[in-house]
């Protein structure tokens, strides 16, 4: 075995944390041009981090059992909104509120993980891009229930939900009642800072669950699976089987996931919430260096500071810089579309560097 | 009967019935509801006209074996610039149509030769990383259309005078100006775009003509069979960049078709979803992720299309509602779904 120099260790280093390292560049230039002040910036990110972790996290499941970045995670954000819809109609508010909005989420999107893994099966190799249409897709059903069914269907008692034609939910619903609930279960307050304590234990309780997860018979399957699904299923996993779990544990936990979102914000956009849910996630987590095949529990939460300080810095930079905020608002939506095709493109791109060189070792010394 | 039935059915694929005979008994139910058949199809036939080039770009990627091509904004962005700096040098008519492809194309071809470059290096992964290259380069575009020096009053936002707007009117310029061409006006509703029709005819015939050269074999060889071509010296490489260009190219051209028609230039984030509906469009006329053709993109366009007229109109007055929409979302990416996962069936 040889042994590693220190500047090849440096040099791996930069090389397998290029974006991250890219990304604290950007924001070391931006947030002086931005002229936000530390303590404004640290409590956006304490709370975007209680914010957005979660629905992250969701990802690492099925990125274990090789199956990318699952894009059908809005199927779960959907299935919390519903919850959050009824549960805000039945005037249930506070901790109770959120309890109850997951219980009746939960079905729904065991239900949709299910649809989502059986599709999956079907395009083994084009996961992403499946999971990625199924989302529309699943986005026109949510339209049909919510905008035809509820209230006509399902009914509503609440006026203030329904849109004044008689049937269908608002565009916009107040979760007046459940804000912060989860953030502020446990009230501390550091100085001036706000820390949404609740929302951190939730989280942390979950990262111990992926970490014991993974040790389980189960996660240990799937980790095959992840590596070779044909050597795993000789080995007698069953790989299908496998799969389907993979993709319901993260939908269900996206489904948690923009439950603790929403609680959050306070305010739910019933049409547009969740398909921001799911790029905003999946590029948080490429940039804190996690690939289509490699994610762990420090990728989502450097990748949320660093995704999320952007955010709220490119406006006001770019507004300082060019005189236009609007050029920082288009700036900040072509870098989380541009990281997601250039890590994408790495990524695909070693694969394929990988596999030439595995065939040249078979064709041996020419 | 029933076997030829069974038969047809098997060979055109049950979305493709369903949504056929959708499309039928909407025609069918249209007079009902008082929706005049004959506007109806006027509608549709412009609308076809206008989309026509756009999915007719999806067949070369997908010959060579790069897939569906979601990537298809890069080639709009093209055609975009093309006819921006055209109403900008203030040509009218024919000749400011022409200027705009003149410009759009060779700037396609660039991009699309550095976008197959890419392609080629993601073998397997072409179609997420084509749907971000797409999305990615139209938000680029967004800082672009604020910055680029641009001055024409009749694109530029009024105050501030800098910076183009979100919406950009032909009119004046080349509105109709294909459209219009031999057009033909039957009683008070029925309207035929025949020189769209002409120049997307011709523009088939000239795709189909290319794809029966030796270049276009060499290219439905590769995406058949990468390695048999290869082994038959066959550049596979260079031939994935030829259909990328290729349809990158009649994305532009496309895009300044559906303008003309259309009578607005739309910017920033407008061709943000604009493959979709194409891709929907040509796997409803039969084509699969692997094979496609003219007919695929005739009978799909026209499918496809057909279904955006008559929803809104026909379903409108029946059930009072507007489900157009949901309706779209729904049919287009279940037609895309159904394509992704439908396994490959081996006749025997």
């Amino acid at each position: 075995m040889k042994a590693y120099t220190t500047k090849e260790k440096i040099q791996h280093f930069l090389i397998s944390n290029a974006v991250p390292i890219i990304f604290i560049l950007m924001s070391a230039v931006a947030i002086p041009l931005s002229g936000f002040s530390a303590t404004y910036l640290v409590q956006e990110m304490l709370i975007r981090l209680a914010r957005n972790s979660f629905l992250v996290l969701s990802l690492i499941i099925p990125i274990v059992a090789g199956m990318g970045l699952n894009f059908g995670m809005v199927l779960g954000a959907m299935a919390g909104q519903i919850g959050l819809i009824l549960v805000s109609d039945w005037a249930v508010v506070g901790m109770r509120g959120l309890l109850l909005a997951a219980m009746i989420a939960t079905p729904i999107a065991i239900g949709l993980g299910y649809v989502c893994g059986a599709v999956l099966n079907r395009a083994k190799g084009r996961e992403m891009v499946t999971s990625y249409i199924l989302g529309f897709f699943v986005n026109g059903i949510y339209q049909l229930t919510v905008l035809y069914g509820f209230g006509k269907l399902v009914p509503i008692g609440n006026a203030e939900l329904v849109l004044s034609r008689g049937y269908g939910i608002r565009n916009a619903i107040n979760l007046a009642g459940m804000r912060h609930a989860l953030d502020y279960l446990v009230p501390i307050k550091i100085g001036t800072l706000n820390v949404p304590v609740g929302t951190y234990l939730t989280i942390a309780l979950f990262c111990l669950f992926i970490v014991w997860f993974r040790r389980t018979k189960l996660g240990q399957d799937m980790r095959a699976i992840g590596q070779d699904m044909g050597v795993a299923g000789a080995a007698g996993i069953p790989v299908e089987k496998t799969r389907i779990i993979a993709i319901i544990i993260s939908t269900v936990l996206a489904c948690y996931g923009q439950i603790i979102f929403l609680q959050n914000i306070g305010t739910m956009n019933t049409y547009n919430s969740h398909d921001q849910a799911g790029m905003f996630a999946i590029a948080a987590l490429l940039i804190g260096g996690a690939t289509v095949s490699k994610a762990t529990i420090p990728n989502v939460f450097v990748g949320v500071v660093l995704f999320h300080l952007m955010f709220v810095v490119s406006p006001m930079a770019g507004k300082q810089l060019m005189g236009q905020a609007q050029i920082g608002e288009y700036f900040r939506v072509f870098v989380s579309y541009g990281i997601i095709a250039i890590s994408l493109a790495l990524h695909a791109w070693k694969r394929q560097k990988d596999r030439e060189r595995a065939r040249r070792s078979l064709r041996g010394e020419a | 009967m029933n076997e030829k039935l069974k038969g047809f059915i098997e060979e055109a694929g049950w979305p493709r019935v369903i949504i056929g005979l959708f499309l039928l008994s909407l025609f069918v139910a249209a007079p009902f509801v008082k929706v005049r058949v004959d506007a109806s199809i006027s509608d549709t036939l412009v609308r076809f006209g206008m989309n026509g080039i756009l999915v007719l770009a999806m067949v070369p990627m997908i010959q060579s074996g790069c897939g569906l091509n979601f990537g298809l904004p890069l080639g709009i962005i093209a055609g975009l610039l093309g006819a921006v700096t055209s109403i900008q040098l203030a040509f009218t008519g024919m000749l400011g149509f022409l200027t705009a492809l003149a410009i759009a194309i060779p700037l396609a071809a660039l991009f699309g030769t550095a976008y197959g470059l890419l392609l080629n290096r993601v073998k397997g992964d072409e179609m997420m990383i084509a749907t971000y290259v797409g999305f990615s380069s139209v938000a680029f575009m967004c800082m672009m259309w604020l910055l680029l020096p641009y001055t024409s009053p009749t694109m530029i936002w009024g105050y501030g005078g800098s910076g183009l707007r979100t919406t950009i009117s032909v009119e004046g310029y080349w509105l109709h100006i294909l459209s219009d061409f031999l057009s033909l006006q039957i009683g008070q509703y029925l309207y035929v775009p025949t020189g769209m029709f002409i120049f997307f005819g011709f523009m088939c015939f000239l795709m189909w003509a290319f794809l029966h050269t030796k270049t276009g074999t060499a290219m439905t060889a590769v995406g058949s069979n990468p390695e048999f071509a290869r082994a038959s010296g066959i550049d596979v490489n260079r031939m994935r960049v030829v259909s990328v260009v290729l349809s990158t190219v009649l994305a532009a051209i496309g895009i300044i078709v559906y303008q003309q028609s259309f009578g607005f230039i739309q910017l920033y984030m407008g061709p943000f979803y604009m493959a979709f509906p194409a891709v929907a469009a040509i796997l409803l006329g039969g084509a699969s992720v692997h094979k496609a053709s003219m007919v695929n993109v005739v009978i799909g366009t026209f499918l496809f299309q057909g279904i955006l007229t008559m929803t809104p109109s026909v379903i409108n007055s029946l059930l009072q509602t507007d489900m157009s929409e949901v309706i779209r979302i729904v049919v287009s990416n279940g037609m895309i779904l159904y394509a992704l996962t439908r396994k490959v069936q081996v006749k025997r």
